[in-house]
């Protein structure tokens, strides 16, 4: 279960890394720059919790015999 | 999982919210979501061994198997409407929370139709025809 708090901490990294990019960038006055980098940094996220929730809903429907 | 690894990732969970809610809101919520699925995810296994157990009892008292598959339906059904209200419900959208209840309900009602035509069915059999 290790691997499980792994991704938390993996998500929570990817938020700060993301935030510091987003400030840097603002600072050097690209605007667009940084909106961009705060949007894949969501998206990168997002994958990874989508594939976890695929996952569980498979769990879920060979558990409950859908 | 073990009761006191799931506590401990509630609480460490919680601490990284408050860390990234400051600087990123939206991820602060997919370490919601994803909390919920990773904890999930450690009950359901378990959740398989009792309901194997529940399958097997059912066997060998010679339930019918109909009903059994109907009752595990709604428990399998009452749980992915759970976890799926709570999460919109943290997102800030209750009303859509209600909805994805109000549809578990629904469901569950409709998978329970054939147990209580088989109840009714029995009952009218036990009355006398007059």
């Amino acid at each position: 279960m290790f691997v499980d708090a792994l991704i938390l901490f993996q998500i929570a990294g990817i938020g700060i890394i993301v935030a510091l990019i987003h400030t840097i960038l603002k600072q050097m006055g690209k605007e667009e720059i940084a909106q961009f980098a705060t949007l894949i940094g969501f998206i990168l996220v997002l994958l990874i919790v989508v594939n976890g929730l695929s996952d569980l809903f498979q769990q879920i429907r060979s558990v409950f015999l859908f | 999982m073990d009761i006191l690894q799931i506590t401990i990732l509630g609480v460490l969970a919680s601490i990284l919210y408050i860390l990234v809610k400051e600087v990123q809101p939206s991820l602060a919520f997919l370490i919601i979501l994803i909390t919920g699925i990773v904890i999930f995810f450690s009950i359901i296994q378990q959740v398989q061994l009792i309901f194997e157990t529940i399958r097997k009892l059912g066997d060998q008292a010679n339930v019918q198997g109909l009903y059994l598959t109907t009752i595990l339906k709604i428990i399998g059904i009452s749980y992915i409407a759970e976890i799926g209200a709570h999460l919109t419900k943290d997102a800030g959208l209750n009303s859509v929370s209600k909805y994805i209840e109000l549809a578990g309900k629904i469901f569950i009602l409709l998978l329970a139709v054939p147990i209580i035509t088989a109840v009714i069915e029995a009952i009218i059999g036990f009355i006398p025809n007059v």
